[in-house]
């Protein structure tokens, strides 16, 4: 009966062309691009080879280093603030506002459609100086503070941008994290309200370990990327002040496109590709010895 | 009407005495916490755009002078003109729309088909090429730029929309394939074995039955890839090597530097344009592109 179904011909037509395109695009430069991490020049004066240089080069760079440590440090504390801030929403959603949240997820949920160059340059004038005090500023001085140059330091700029893509990206988690709430079975939560729990403790004790499925692959897919992050940093900050906002993926870019080193371009490329790799194995694994102890 | 709510006020009088007077003003107290906490919410969410376009529509001297708080003293309209067409906005979002429309209508119809093949056709290896496909939602794209630039170079695409088109074709590939198979789940097998019983061919079932079948799959799919395709910045900015190629995130980038010295309203007005598009699809898609990108993440 699964002759039809079986037909070769129409499974080639049918597959041939996502597939050709999609080795063309991704899978071939995808090993190309390993084979230039052994080579230095660019496409317009050509390749030679150079060994194992770039990846010494690699393991010496202190921009490689802080690159590297801006980039972990940014997935750890966006991913941490996004799903945080994304559950409590969830939780206001679920437990206060119930039925009427329609219209208040919607809302929240904005931001995350709008480019972020458009966000990013937003920000920048949100939170500037000069030649005219932001709103942020302009608060800061109505309470008495004075103003902050906020792209000034690689500090306060790290937290802006931080602000920025929790503030783009929390009302997604929102409600993504709200489908899993909604989930919970209310014959379980009212057993639970029979047997005393309420408030804090219902959701410490129910809902947070009910949670924990949709908890978890939320956290994959933050992590996952927020380790690419590429569009914020450039809109908002452009990597500086100095390359204090600089992340692997800036680094590599401008390592390719400014200096024109595409050999160590894709070495950097690499990097970042085996880091995302690692941290999403590792996260992975973590999810599942949770998931067959509970 | 009125008697209607004077019958629900007093009915939830009379159940508020039944209470303890203690938590009923716990109650009101929550309720009111909760009203505060939606209120600042909204406050954080809306503000930003809300000063945006107050900015947009300000003279260059107002901005610099008044409070960043105050309301435009005069509506200058002009500044999304002058955006649009001495800030060269116009032509980057036609860049923008001839690189989007084509990748996307590529995306859908490869997706779709591969789809299908993957998840209604029975064949060995099929499993297997679903994984190859889902590989490529891992890896960064910084992994394809360099080679992808080699080969746009080489055989002369460079300096044309094609490498954005091509790029986008290839990199939105994996998600929608991955899509498409999982709404396929939801589609009998026997239903298009029955229809190529008559005499049609399996692929005249594909395109006349199956695809009719998956279209609300599709417009989410694609609503989903738009908002990726419109917003994205590294391979517009990979692949975009003249003025006159820019798309609109590349074009807003520059947007400062290309107009010499810093012109506040019109940079607003540029903003304002590029968010619009995004606005409207919003407006009237939104619980649509809500699930849409949602599933995509879970999946991801």
């Amino acid at each position: 009966m699964h002759r039809v179904l079986g037909d070769r011909r129409a499974i080639t037509i049918l597959l041939g062309p996502a597939l050709l395109v999609y080795s063309l695009i991704m899978l071939v430069p995808m090993v190309w691009s390993l084979g230039y991490s052994f080579t230095e020049g660019n496409s317009i004066e050509g390749f030679t080879g150079n060994g194992l240089d770039n990846f010494s080069r690699l393991l010496d760079d202190p921009a490689v280093h802080d690159a590297l440590w801006f980039t972990l440090k940014y997935a750890v504390v966006v991913t941490a603030g996004q799903v945080v801030a994304g559950y409590l929403l969830a939780l206001l959603y679920v437990f206060f506002l119930k039925k009427a949240s329609a219209p208040v997820r919607t809302l929240a949920f904005f931001p995350v459609v709008l480019p972020t160059v458009a966000v990013g340059l937003l920000f920048q004038k949100l939170f500037q100086v000069a030649p005219q005090p932001g709103p942020v500023n302009s608060l800061l001085n109505a309470f008495g503070f004075e103003s902050v140059d906020f792209f000034g330091s690689a500090g306060s700029a790290f937290w802006v941008l931080i602000i920025m893509d929790i503030w783009r990206s929390m009302g997604f988690y929102a409600v993504l994290l709200f489908a899993g709430l909604v989930d919970i079975p209310d014959e379980v939560l009212e057993s639970a309200r029979l047997d005393g729990a309420s408030g804090p403790r219902l959701i410490r004790h129910i809902v947070l370990p009910l949670s924990m499925p949709v908890l978890m692959s939320s956290l994959i897919f933050s992590i996952n990327g927020t380790l690419k992050v590429f569009d914020s940093v450039v809109a908002l900050t452009n990597g500086g002040p100095g390359n204090g906002t600089t992340p692997l993926t800036l680094y590599m870019f401008q390592s390719s496109f400014t200096y024109s080193e595409y050999g160590y371009g894709s070495t950097i490329a690499l990097l970042l590709t085996v880091v995302c790799l690692l941290v999403s194995l590792a996260v992975y694994r973590v999810s599942r010895r949770d998931n067959t102890e509970s | 009407m009125a008697i209607d709510t004077l019958q629900k006020t007093a009915g939830t009088g009379h159940r508020r005495t039944e209470r303890s007077p203690l938590r009923a003003a716990r109650k009101a107290g929550g309720r009111m916490w909760v009203r505060l906490a939606v209120a600042v919410l909204l406050i954080i969410e809306v503000y930003p755009l809300i000063w945006m376009f107050l900015t947009s529509v300000k003279s260059n001297s107002d901005y610099l002078d008044n409070s960043t708080w105050s309301l435009p003293t005069t509506w200058e309209w002009g500044n999304y003109a002058e955006a649009w067409t001495t800030g060269n906005i116009g032509l980057y979002v036609k860049n923008s729309l001839l690189a989007v429309v084509p990748a996307l209508a590529l995306i859908l119809l490869l997706g779709t088909a591969a789809g299908f093949a993957l998840q209604i056709m029975v064949w060995k290896g099929r499993s297997l090429t679903l994984l190859v496909f889902l590989a490529g939602m891992m890896v960064p794209p910084q992994m394809i730029l360099l080679p992808l630039f080699t080969i746009y170079f080489q055989t002369g695409l460079s300096g044309t929309l094609w490498p954005l088109v091509l790029t986008y074709t290839g990199t939105g590939l994996p998600l929608t394939v991955f899509m498409m198979a999982t709404y396929y789940r939801t589609v009998p097998r026997e239903l298009l074995e029955a229809a190529t019983l008559d005499g049609a061919g399996i692929l005249r079932a594909f395109w006349t039955i199956s695809v009719p079948m998956v279209r609300n799959a599709l417009l989410t799919v694609g609503l989903v890839q738009f908002f990726f395709i419109w917003n994205d910045l590294l391979i517009a900015l990979t692949f975009t090597n003249s003025q006159d190629l820019r798309t609109v995130q590349v074009g807003l980038l520059n947007f400062s530097g290309d107009f010499g010295a810093t012109q506040y309203g019109p940079l607003f007005a540029a903003i304002c344009i590029n968010v619009f598009g995004t606005l409207v699809i919003y407006l009237f898609l939104n619980q649509k592109v809500m699930k849409g990108l949602t599933s995509g993440a879970v999946k991801g």
